[in-house]
């Protein structure tokens, strides 16, 4: 691979420069958000704004008691919150990541069956569309109770939550991608008289991998949405969704202890988002120009 | 090698849907080892006719056998290999698995298909850059590419439907070149579908002018011109009398051309 630097690789120093600059940005997005989120607390206090909301401090917290939540333990001598965040996360990750795993494998199965019906196609369809416009808050408490009632741990029937989120978009784009290849893709594949599997195999199924990683891109984060969400009805207190439940509780006297759990949700999403766009650089080997 | 033709085509006629008559009536023979164009105006039917030969699309009616076959039990025995005027390389692998895909579908051995794939390599002019994706390379490197795949697992026939179309007029004629090259070497038979004349002229053994609505065989051109063809080639009076001569043909006056060009030679 040493020979193909053609557009693909940079030297390391234009590298490092990229990466710098990159680094730069993203801090300066989060400085940008953090004057215009405390400029507008200060000046909305002073004038009074009350629509969409009332500014103030319980409705919005300064992003440093937010942080500052975090180093201050629940209970006097107890661990530091950012401690017990840090638990509940990573029992919300196992959640999502199960989740994320089951509607990655079933929304790519159900694409590769799809593909070979027209039949199923106009048949399923419709019903897996359907399937996303049911509340997800309706369906969980059922899923949580239902599969309860058949020994499954309430950990898992929350992954089975999240996972109704995540197969959506991969299927739908998985099929996508899988009608993906032209007409001329195909009528090689049929002068070597290719049976369908290894049509699948060495045509339609690498054709589609872009598509089922923007799809992997949505489902990852909604994966982690699908566990906090899940988390509610099963009662679970282990995970940030409980934590989220608890702090509501609380709010009107120490709102930045849910501000600082949100905080600690988005940066469990992007991580997710960042394994995956991880994944598809390492996967993907693509003309520069189509790597989105 | 027996006299059993390449490609036997019987009364083939296409139509599609209500009533388009793609092509009606061809009758054709191609020898082993022969190098035969098929040449017309746009909508002559001549990529559908290769299409055909190839079991990619069914004629409505006649018999085409490769072989001594029915053209799709031929398709299915791998006795040809395809060229379209795209690549069509898959954008996921190297330039090596473009060549290698065919000899994947066979189940040759890893070790089997890396040693052709550096045969063809070097066929076609393309050492060094098997570990390159398609988007990397010129239209003209990868349609080699295209054509080293399809000569991968050693088909008797190959079909090329306007394999140099893409192309710019010096990368056409170098490919060219290469082409008859790579013919002598691998011992094949050829179709090739183009559009252009002194490509056609240059190239084949035989010249099938088709003429359109309905596609049909206007007229067949036997190119005398000695190989190995050169670059001189294209500059011999020889070439452009025939060149001329497919002209006239394609332009529908084929029946006078050859009492014209004898009376010119004997009128001063």
């Amino acid at each position: 691979m040493a020979s193909i630097a053609v557009d693909r690789t940079t030297t390391p120093r234009i590298g490092a420069i990229h990466g710098a600059r990159r680094f730069g940005l993203v801090v300066a997005g989060i400085a940008v958000f953090w004057a215009l989120w405390e400029a507008y607390l200060w000046f909305g206090t002073r004038v009074g704004i009350t629509w969409p909301f009332p500014v103030n401090e319980t409705n919005m917290p300064h992003i440093h008691d937010m942080l500052n939540a975090l180093t201050k333990p629940l209970q006097p001598g107890g661990p530091p919150l950012i401690q017990e965040e840090w638990h509940w996360a990573l029992f919300t990750a196992k959640e999502a990541l199960l989740g994320f795993v089951i509607g990655g494998v079933v929304g790519f199965g159900l694409a590769v069956l799809l593909t070979h019906s027209v039949l199923l196609r106009r048949g399923l369809l419709p019903y897996i569309v359907v399937s996303q416009t049911v509340p997800i808050l309706a369906v969980a408490p059922m899923v949580v109770v239902g599969l309860g009632t058949k020994g499954v741990k309430p950990w898992v029937a929350v992954s089975v939550i999240a996972a109704y989120l995540t197969f959506f978009p991969v299927a739908m784009n998985t099929l996508r991608g899988l009608l993906s290849p032209r007409p001329r893709d195909l009528e090689l594949m049929r002068s070597y008289a290719a049976g369908r599997r290894s049509m699948l195999w060495k045509l339609r199924v690498p054709a589609s991998m872009p598509f089922v990683f923007s799809a992997l891109k949505i489902s990852a984060t909604a994966s982690v949405i699908g566990a906090i969400i899940g988390e509610t009805p099963a009662s679970i207190q282990d995970g940030l969704g409980g934590a989220i439940v608890n702090f509501n509780q609380y709010y009107s006297t120490a709102p930045e202890r849910l501000w600082a759990t949100n905080i600690v949700c988005a940066a469990l999403g992007f991580a997710f988002f960042g394994a995956v766009v991880l994944a598809e650089h390492l996967v993907l080997r693509r003309a520069p120009e189509r790597v989105a | 090698m027996n006299d059993r033709p390449a490609v036997a085509i019987q009364g083939v006629s296409k139509q599609f849907g209500a009533g388009v008559t793609a092509l009606s009536g061809i009758d054709l023979d191609v020898r082993p080892r022969e190098f035969v164009s098929l040449i017309g105006p746009s909508g002559c039917g001549k990529s559908t006719l290769l299409r055909i030969i190839g079991d990619l699309i069914d004629p409505s009616e006649g018999v085409v056998e490769v072989n001594g076959k029915p053209a799709p039990q031929a398709r299915r025995d791998h006795d040809y290999g395809i060229v379209f005027q795209e690549a069509v390389l898959y954008d996921w692998r190297t330039v090596g698995k473009n060549i290698a895909l065919p000899l994947e579908l066979l189940r040759w051995s890893r070790e089997r298909r890396a040693q052709r794939v550096r045969e063809l390599v070097r066929l076609v002019e393309l050492e060094g850059f098997e570990d390159h994706h398609p988007w990397q390379l010129s239209g003209g490197m990868q349609q080699r590419v295209a054509i080293a795949r399809a000569l991968s697992f050693d088909p008797a026939l190959l079909l090329m439907d306007e394999p140099f179309g893409a192309l710019d007029e010096m990368t056409r004629e170098r490919l060219n070149m290469e082409l008859l090259r790579i013919w002598d070497a691998s011992g094949s038979t050829i179709v090739f579908v183009t559009h252009s004349i002194p490509e056609a002229v240059f190239l084949s053994t035989r010249v099938v002018v088709m003429s359109p609505r309905p596609g049909r065989i206007a007229d067949v051109v036997e190119i005398d011109l000695p190989y190995p063809r050169t670059a001189e080639t294209r500059e011999e009076p020889r070439f452009f009398e025939l060149v001329t001569g497919v002209r006239e043909r394609l332009a529908g006056r084929g029946a006078q051309v050859e009492p014209e060009l004898a009376e010119e030679a004997g009128a001063p």
